[in-house]
């Protein structure tokens, strides 16, 4: 039997918030920074989605069918797109009509809401999956949650909503001496398999690519895939997890990138004896070997591997239980504003901005940074926060007044009736 | 390795940082086994000797010796003009300095010879002449005793660091505790930024306290970047004790303390706190300290109708600015230029949350203190309103501040300070 490679790639840009200095709260309802948004994902758009996926579309006519991949792309990304950039869409369509192309299910708002709300998860999964639906043809089978948080909770609540899979990184201290170069099981529910990352191979192209102090550099395709074949002896399978923007955006064009795009799949598949195949296809192919205990959250982030990043200090554990506060009053004044505000206001990058082990650990935080520190990322988000949650209250003392005459008016005519 | 160390105060009598400086510095070095004998201008016999020998200059005798440098004396005589330049005093100190100078004017300095000099080592308006006098018997000292290196704090003492290398050879050391446009903005005394440029061009290394004053050297005097090395100040926090306040009023208080001079930017406090007050109405402000700006300052609160929220104490010193600090629930520095500044520290060990200007050297070795431009009045106001309206924010930084804190030892500074000297012995000898 062949072996397998599963490529995934996330797509996802934040919805950046504006400077929102206090005398603003109860008075100005608009938090977004739209120029950085805009410009941010045009320059993007242009240094990385068009052209690689400019690249994997010939690669996928040049191997006819035999070059297969897995993207997933944020609900909130995905507005952002339609808003600014809708030929990026345009180009991801035309990948899915190749039919060699998934996509995966995740939170609608690239959330933490795994960690904290079962209700809010489904909602957001749903929404999610119902708009890659109408946009790429074809109902999600697999899930990818969050910066890949998984724990047994989240897995058998995700078999659970009836996905088949999922995908999540190979962390050290949860596989010990097992391979992440197997498909494994969740523990609670053994029907929903895992895919795990294998972070070493990933990290290789995503981090470390135009590292010049890397003993490795410069990393071509041949030599990337004798790690490749050497990596795995009896195992079945590797799984590059990376952000879709290694390519042209954190790897500048300048770097070769593309030029390494461009050559690894012809490598793979002419000098190995690796087939490429989406997740769902790996799933259908391979048997799992063992389930896996994830008893406590893990994730694809930092040296830890854990949730840490985003919810590891009292100023994150504050923003975000304020916000999830108010949940069940946004979803019952049915307001469409406050939503989609909900929703924004949700997406786990607000968090990791207030991420204070960033004084440590080094580039990657700072990389994605917008604030110099985590308490003006802090103050600034308690800012926005704080209007939103004067709107929820006005909004919900109104439904409250309006459910009430409801009732009133009910009761009045059933009191005519009785007459 | 013997450090001849030329300062201007030693605890327990000062009248600024560069005492307590002074003394940190000199432990820490002591703790490293640099030996240090330390010259100032009138030492009252009860400074702490533990770390060093103080050698008072009042004491020493001008000898033949000394004469024998008299060409370059001679270039140092022109500071022997009387001035009323005053740096670190309020109004009140300054005509009770006034009124001293004139009673105790010292006779005895018309011959060099055979004399001892009287030094008041105070901020006084014969300061320039007992810079120049302090030079002579610098140089005496410099030659009655043994020693490796020199090192000078701050402009008073550099004309005697610089006579006291002409006369031995030794490498000199000169450190900028603060420069002249820290103390006056754009407005500076020329005689006072020559006398540091003079005192830096003839050194073999400066040390600065932060990288903002190592900046202010490299573009404002022109010194050559190679020859400016940064050690950040460090703090002593030894028999540091917190006082308990028991009846806290409900309201919250948000404190400035210092001089209130252009360098501390009391204006920026001010307009922030008319901002906040417009929010968030369960809070007082407190500026506590005095200086040239006082009055300007109590005006402007009353132009801007928050007097009733606004309160000033005037000067506070030793119990009562710790008190000060235990009923704060905020501290503001917003200082318009500060080499270092040492007040946000205290503040910090006190379990006070912090707000200082991105333009204090200081800032450059705290995280845990929320940073703003000081002219940014909304930054600045937004950064206090999170800190009042949020609790988890000032929980945070206090915690993780207090251990920031602790962390600054003065033996760590004395250590980069001790390879200094090492590298410019070295240097020397070959």
């Amino acid at each position: 039997m062949k072996k397998s490679i599963c490529i995934y790639f996330q797509v996802h840009q934040p919805d950046r918030l504006r400077l929102y200095r206090f005398f603003d709260i109860g008075r100005e309802s608009w938090y977004y920074d739209d120029f950085a948004n805009r410009t941010i994902l045009q320059r993007v758009a242009e240094r990385c989605y068009l052209p690689a996926n400019r690249i994997i579309l010939e690669l996928i006519k040049k191997h006819k069918g035999a070059f297969r991949l897995t993207y997933s792309i944020s609900g909130v990304v995905l507005e952002q797109f339609e808003k600014y950039t809708p030929q990026v869409i345009e180009s991801f369509k035309e990948l899915a009509k190749t039919g060699c192309v998934e996509f995966l299910a995740e939170t609608y708002a690239h959330s933490l809401s795994s960690l904290v709300c079962e209700e809010e998860f489904r909602r957001q999964v749903k929404m999610h999956s119902e708009k890659i639906e109408e946009l790429f043809g074809k109902k999600p089978a697999i899930f990818r949650n969050t910066e890949l948080i998984y724990s047994d909770k989240i897995g058998s609540l995700v078999a659970d909503m009836g996905f088949k899979g999922m995908l999540t990184e190979g962390a050290k201290h949860i596989l010990g001496w097992k391979s992440p170069n197997y498909l494994y099981t969740n523990s609670l529910n053994p029907r929903l398999k895992l895919l795990l990352k294998n972070f070493q191979l990933s990290d290789d192209i995503a981090f470390r690519f135009s590292d010049r102090s890397w003993e490795n550099w410069p990393l071509t395709a041949d030599k990337y895939i004798t790690w490749l074949s050497r990596s795995l002896e009896r195992e079945e399978i590797v799984n590059l997890f990376m952000d879709y923007e290694t390519f042209g955006e954190h790897q500048q064009e300048s770097t070769g990138i593309f030029k390494f795009l461009e050559h690894l799949p012809g490598a793979i598949l002419s000098q190995t004896n690796f087939e490429f195949l989406t997740v769902s296809e790996a799933c259908k192919k391979h048997q799992p070997v063992a389930p896996l205990h994830v008893p406590y959250a893990i994730s694809w982030a930092d040296e830890e591997r854990d949730t840490s990043a985003w919810l590891g200090n009292e100023l994150q554990n504050e923003a975000f239980g304020k916000l999830y506060e108010v949940r069940e009053q946004v979803a019952e004044s049915g307001d469409p504003d406050l939503a989609a505000d909900f929703l924004k206001l949700q997406e786990s990058d607000h968090f990791y901005y207030m991420c204070t082990k960033f004084f440590s650990d080094g580039a990657v935080h700072k990389y994605f940074n917008p604030y110099d520190t985590p308490y003006e990322a802090f103050i600034n988000y308690m800012n926005v926060l704080s209007d939103f949650l004067v709107r929820v209250q006005k909004r919900s003392l109104a439904t409250m007044v309006k459910s009430g005459t409801e009732i009133a008016v009910k009761k009045g005519s059933k009191k005519l009736k009785g007459r | 390795m013997k450090v001849l160390m030329f300062g201007w105060e030693f605890p327990p009598h000062i009248s600024g940082g560069l005492g307590t400086a002074c003394y940190g510095l000199t432990k820490g070095l002591s703790n490293s086994g640099v030996e240090v004998l330390f010259v100032m201008p009138s030492a009252s016999g009860d400074e702490d000797q533990r770390a060093v020998k103080i050698i008072n200059a009042s004491e020493v005798e001008i000898s033949q010796r000394v004469t024998d440098v008299r060409s370059f004396l001679e270039n140092v005589q022109f500071l022997r003009v009387g001035t009323n330049m005053v740096p670190y005093l309020t109004p009140e100190e300054f005509t009770e300095m006034v009124e001293k100078s004139k009673k105790g004017q010292v006779k005895e300095y018309k011959n060099f010879l055979g004399q001892k000099f009287k030094f008041s080592g105070k901020y006084g308006s014969n300061l320039m002449e007992e810079v120049s006098r302090y030079a002579m018997v610098a140089a005496e000292i410099a030659s009655q005793y043994e020693f490796d290196i020199i090192h000078a704090h701050d402009w008073l003492t550099y004309m005697a660091g610089v006579a006291a290398k002409k006369l031995t050879g030794k490498p000199l050391v000169v450190h900028m505790h603060a420069t002249e446009f820290d103390r006056s903005g754009e407005n500076i005394n020329t005689l006072v930024y020559d006398l540091e440029k003079r005192g830096m061009r003839e050194a073999d290394m400066v040390i600065a306290v932060s990288n903002l004053t190592r900046n202010i050297v490299i573009n404002k005097y022109g010194i050559h970047p190679s020859k400016v090395v940064t050690v950040h100040n460090a703090v002593d926090f030894d028999g540091f004790e917190q006082v308990e306040i028991d009846n806290r009023i409900d309201e919250k208080i948000v404190t400035f303390l210092g001089r209130i001079t252009y360098q501390k930017g009391p204006e920026y406090f001010i307009e922030a706190a008319a901002k906040v007050l417009k929010r968030y109405p369960n809070v007082r402000f407190v500026m506590a300290g005095s200086g040239d700006l006082l009055n300007r300052s109590i005006r402007r609160v009353a132009k801007l109708g928050i007097a009733t929220k606004f309160h000033f104490t005037g000067f506070l010193r030793g119990e009562d600015v710790k008190r000060m600090f235990a009923f704060s629930d905020v501290y503001v520095m917003p200082s318009v230029s500060e080499p270092f500044g040492i007040s946000p520290l205290e503040a910090m060990r006190s379990n006070v949350p912090t707000i200082i200007s991105k333009q204090s050297g200081v800032a450059e070795v705290l995280h845990h203190a929320i940073k703003v431009d000081f002219w940014d009045i909304d930054a600045l106001a937004d950064a206090i309103y999170g800190l009042l309206a949020y609790p988890a924010l000032g929980q945070m930084v206090t915690k993780h501040g207090l251990d920031e804190v602790n962390a600054l030892r003065w033996d760590t500074a004395a250590l980069q300070i001790k390879d200094i000297y090492a590298q410019l012995t070295k240097n020397q000898l070959l």
